[in-house]
């Protein structure tokens, strides 16, 4: 020990040499404002320059595979609200259609296109957080606190459908709990009127600025063959210019019947994630436009169709309207059925994975014929490719380490499930 | 591609050793030993026809009435240019759960391994940093594994039998 450390505090253990060593360690989070959510990572500095990086995680780690496995199957919903609270619809109907396909019900069409309407909303809601929060890291508060408006139209539109705002629970096995109301169609128009020039104006405000151009473009790069080989997915390895989009791939609950492009950028930089996302929102604006036309379309054809919010197939799956439940036997049966968690599911095992707002969102299922899973797995996006984040990071500045951690958009509930 | 393709050629190369196929909701499933598993991954790797070069998800399923291969891992491969999915599976002994690493092939199964560590004590020998991840460094259990119950073991309205199981489990 030298005689500078004998001198040091007593708690303080300091590591042989540390104060001899040219670089400095430093604790970045984990509650640091600029991290947006518990995220820690040790940070070896040479001034400036990021040397190395140590991610912790699993600091709001709440054991969902565990509970899962003692949940009837209902009651896990809600705790996929809680993976990427910042796009739950995604979670909650991406769970259902893992059901749906171990069950082997087919939703009807109007179904799909309203699961498709919500989850292109939470996909908007979900981009805008994230991109205007790189905004604010670079120091520009105007766009995130105009766009949020945006968003919190989209929350009312959630509210409208489900009751709740942020972990909606929203939708049954089977389609939704209940019919859209006109205030929902007519919410969701008004955002179709209004948001097109919000987001005109959120681009030009950013996308061509110089100096927001100047911190993001080469901060916090990966290379296409680096990202796949660390399994990224989502606009964070279509920034890096893999067209792998899992709507495409693997199209699910009628995504075929849509026009829609991937937006993809070459350097996987902060700037080609930035304009990926950008590029999808108005993809999924697009997406929103066109189900609610198909919506209109087959309500026109058929005017049935109106009351068709979930399979006919689904009934023992899906919880009966309040007013049945008082009423109807059948219905008081199936709710007390369901309710106390008495409906078995066939024994199977599956992978169902549904495009997140951050990547590829898949449900690993093993089902042993009873009332909760034996196994339940979430593949979670961000938790596979934050790991990543050291190398992404290393010999730059450490203020594109900030910027690099927001626009891979790294959700702290997702992350630490 | 189709499954009967990938099925083919695992067949020919890898010919008895493979345990058994499995083809449920259109995903084909390879059950293998252990110690094959990153052979079988290397192979479907480097094949210039199979290229099964994107690890989607790896975690691992306690079953504890097997005896002598309680625990399974679960790899879930992608060949992202045909756009076909497989999943292989090994089964290891819970008192020697050892199996090799897949860092060298897919930097992705870093934490992944940690993980599957972290919550059923897989041993992935060769892994460059195989500590705890998600749960305090001072745990001293794996908590996933069946054996540790989610209930109080003393309320009798959350026993098996309400989950449409008989008796209790381990």
């Amino acid at each position: 020990m030298s005689e500078l450390q004998k001198n040091q505090q007593q708690h303080i253990t300091l590591a042989e040499e540390s104060l001899q060593k040219q670089s400095t360690t430093l604790n970045l989070g984990p509650t640091h404002p600029a991290t947006h959510g518990v995220f820690q990572n040790i940070l070896e500095i040479d001034g400036e320059k990021v040397l190395d990086a140590v991610p912790t995680i699993g600091y709001i780690h709440r054991a969902f595979e565990k509970i899962a496995e003692r949940r009837p199957y209902y009651q896990i919903t809600p705790l996929t609200d809680r993976l990427n609270y910042c796009s739950a619809p995604i979670n909650n109907m991406g769970w259902h259609m893992t059901l749906e396909k171990l069950i082997g019900i087919k939703t009807p069409k109007r179904v799909d296109y309203m699961r498709v309407l919500i989850m292109e909303l939470a996909r908007i809601a979900d981009h805008l957080i994230c991109n205007s929060v790189i905004a604010v890291d670079t120091g520009a508060l105007t766009a995130f606190t105009y766009v949020f408006q945006w968003r919190e139209l989209i929350y009312e539109i959630y509210e409208e459908i489900c009751g709740s705002r942020l972990t909606t629970n929203m939708g049954r096995v089977g389609g939704f709990e209940r019919n859209f109301s006109d205030v929902a169609f007519q919410k969701i128009n008004k955002f179709i009127d209004g948001f097109p020039k919000v987001m005109e104006e959120f681009e030009s405000l950013l996308n061509r600025n110089r100096i927001f151009m100047e911190r993001c473009i080469g901060a916090g790069p990966i290379s296409a063959e680096r990202a796949l080989n660390y399994s990224f997915t989502g606009p964070n390895l279509r920034a890096a210019g893999v067209d792998y989009d899992v709507r495409v791939a693997q199209p699910y609950c009628s995504y075929e019947d849509f026009d829609f492009k991937i937006p993809v950028g070459t350097t996987g930089d902060v700037y080609d994630r930035f304009m990926v996302r950008n590029g999808e929102i108005w993809e999924s604006f697009s997406i929103v436009k066109q189900a609610l036309a198909k919506i209109a379309q087959l309500e026109n054809d058929d005017p049935a169709q109106k009351d068709i919010f979930y399979a006919p197939e689904s009934d023992h799956y899906h919880l009966p309207a309040k007013e049945d439940v008082y009423t109807k036997m059948e219905a008081l049966i199936y709710h007390f059925k369901m309710v106390m968690g008495e409906i078995n599911v066939p024994a199977g095992e599956i992978y169902h994975s549904v495009e997140g707002a951050n990547g590829e969102l898949g449900f690993y299922l093993i089902s042993d014929g009873g009332r909760s899973p034996y196994r339940l797995h979430f593949r979670r996006p961000c938790f596979i490719y934050y790991q990543a984040y050291p190398e992404m990071i290393k010999n730059g500045l450490l203020s594109d380490a900030i910027i690099a951690l927001s626009s891979l958009n790294v959700i702290a509930g997702e992350l630490d499930a | 591609m189709t499954n009967e393709i990938v099925k083919q050629r695992l067949s020919e190369k890898f010919g008895e050793q493979l345990a058994g196929f499995d083809e449920s909701f259109g995903m084909l499933a390879v059950s293998a030993p252990a110690e094959l598993n990153l052979k079988i991954m290397q192979f479907l790797h480097d094949d210039e026809q199979l290229k099964f070069r994107f690890l989607t998800d790896l975690t691992a399923i306690h079953y504890p009435d097997r005896k002598g291969e309680e625990l399974c891992i679960a790899y879930h491969l992608h060949n992202l240019v045909d756009n076909i999915r497989m999943r292989l599976k090994v089964y290891v002994p819970i008192e020697r759960p050892d199996v090799s690493t897949a860092t060298q092939l897919f930097s992705g199964a870093n934490w992944m391994e940690r993980e599957t560590y972290d919550f059923y004590g897989v041993n992935f020998v060769g892994h460059p940093n195989l500590t705890r991840i998600l749960n305090v460094d001072e745990m001293d259990y794996f908590p996933m594994r069946k054996e540790y119950a989610m209930e109080d073991p003393t309320r009798v309205d959350k026993d098996d039998e309400m989950f449409g199981r008989g008796g209790t489990v381990a």
